[in-house]
């Protein structure tokens, strides 16, 4: 799925990479805590997160996110966008909730960790 | 096997590509009231087979070499193309997998298949066997040039170095309580570890464990130091503080146990999964700590060599 659908499919507002929506994300992945993401996210995917710091951001290069999409209205603060824009890491911010937002990206197709989990144990 | 792994590598690509990455995009259209005898210019000019036929911006139909052909055999040179093209004209979609398109030529075996916009219906393309080639060894070339770049700076630097044993050693000073800088030295070690040619999956383990034990003195302590020594079968990340000291390791190694207070959960940190988390990417760790003392963490990933 590539950013730009994300956008619309989550009515989301861009805060970094508005010439940057083509990027695809592969996968989706949502957490509130940091270890959460760095265990189970996998490269290339969208993060869905309420956390606005700075460490998303470090969390989100180490784990080799591709983009991310604050939900609950959350913005981030010019410390945070500065740091994601030297990394070149699209930034999208959502009213909808959490819950809402990865069950309307699901929904249209965007698939998470699990399914590639049940597609490795089946061969 | 080598042939069998080019295969698959083939195949994974036509998933990858899409229509629209390897479709030409400057596409010759002629218009249905232009006569046959005009269409052999066009085709002859501009060295092609067929072409798209659009009217006011709308794919009508398609019309080819063959077709003009039939029309010579007849001496139909004169009647306008509208009446001699092909009307109901497939098409692929410019966001499809190339693995479509693939499918399509072999379903049709027709020469070439003009690519419309999803929704849209305009034409923004046109695809011939041809492009398919050219986009495929396109891409091959590219992924085969990276991993040839990589390579190179990886064998470069410990190849350069005469020595019996070789091990480039970083130093990061982590700052206690410091949330504006936390995670600097793990995102530096990633970046440092990737120009090294280190394969991704291993430098990924590697950045993974470096940032949480970096959070780990960030978050408990007053300031440690983080080591990473890479030799070309291994990278050991070291971890050392001053600070309090773990009264109990195997508790603190539970899923889920931590003693994080109120303030640092709200930064997402502090889930008691941190150590946790460093194991699984390590292909061993050591953890030793006094109370009172510090703490020193060991871990380490083994590379596969080439």
């Amino acid at each position: 799925m590539i950013l730009n659908e994300v956008k619309e499919i989550l009515e989301a507002e861009v805060i970094i990479g508005s010439d940057n929506l083509k990027i695809e994300v592969k996968i989706g992945c949502a957490a509130d805590s940091m270890s959460d993401i760095l265990a189970f996210a996998k490269p290339g995917a969208l993060l869905l997160t309420g956390l606005t710091n700075l460490q998303v951001v470090y969390t989100s290069e180490i784990s080799d996110i591709k983009a991310i999409c604050f939900v609950r209205g959350k913005k981030p603060d010019e410390k945070v966008i500065k740091l994601a824009k030297s990394k070149n890491l699209p930034m999208l911010m959502t009213h909808l909730p959490m819950f809402e937002s990865c069950g309307r990206l699901y929904a249209n197709g965007l698939i998470g960790i699990g399914y590639l989990d049940i597609k490795k144990k089946n061969g | 096997m080598a042939e069998d792994k080019k295969y698959t590598k083939i195949q994974e690509l036509t998933y990858e590509l899409k229509v629209e990455n390897v479709m030409t995009k400057k596409v010759v259209t002629v218009s249905p009231q232009k006569t046959i005898y005009k269409l052999r210019n066009i085709l002859h000019t501009k060295r092609i087979s067929g072409t798209p036929v659009v009217d006011k911006g709308k794919l009508i139909g398609i019309i080819s070499i063959e077709d003009f052909m039939k029309c010579l055999a007849k001496g139909e040179i004169n009647i306008p193309i509208e009446e001699r093209m092909t009307k109901k004209v497939r098409t692929l979609y410019a966001d499809e997998p190339l693995v479509h398109a693939v499918r399509k030529f072999d379903e049709y075996g027709f020469g070439r298949f003009p690519v419309i916009e999803r929704g849209k219906g305009k034409l923004v393309g046109i695809i011939t066997k041809g492009d398919i080639i050219k986009g495929l060894l396109k891409k091959l070339e590219i992924d085969y040039h990276k991993e040839e770049i990589h390579r190179y700076r990886a064998s470069h630097i410990f190849e350069d170095i005469v020595a019996d044993r070789t091990t480039l050693t970083f130093h990061y000073n982590v700052v206690g309580e410091d949330f504006n800088r936390a995670g600097e030295s793990a995102s530096g070690l990633k970046r440092t570890l990737s120009r090294l040619g280190i394969q991704p999956d291993s430098v990924r383990r590697a950045a993974i464990a470096a940032y949480e034990a970096e959070m780990n003195i960030v978050v408990f302590t007053e300031g440690g130091k983080l080591t990473v020594s890479v030799e070309t079968h291994r990278i050991k990340i070291e971890a050392s503080d001053s600070g309090p000291g773990i009264p109990d390791i195997e508790q603190a190694m539970q899923p889920g146990f931590s003693t994080a207070p109120e303030r640092i959960r709200e930064l997402g940190f502090g889930a008691g999964m941190g150590l946790l988390n460093i194991k699984n990417c390590a292909d061993k760790m050591n953890l030793t700590s006094k109370v009172g003392k510090g703490t020193h963490l060991e871990a380490i990933i083994y590379l596969n060599q080439r």
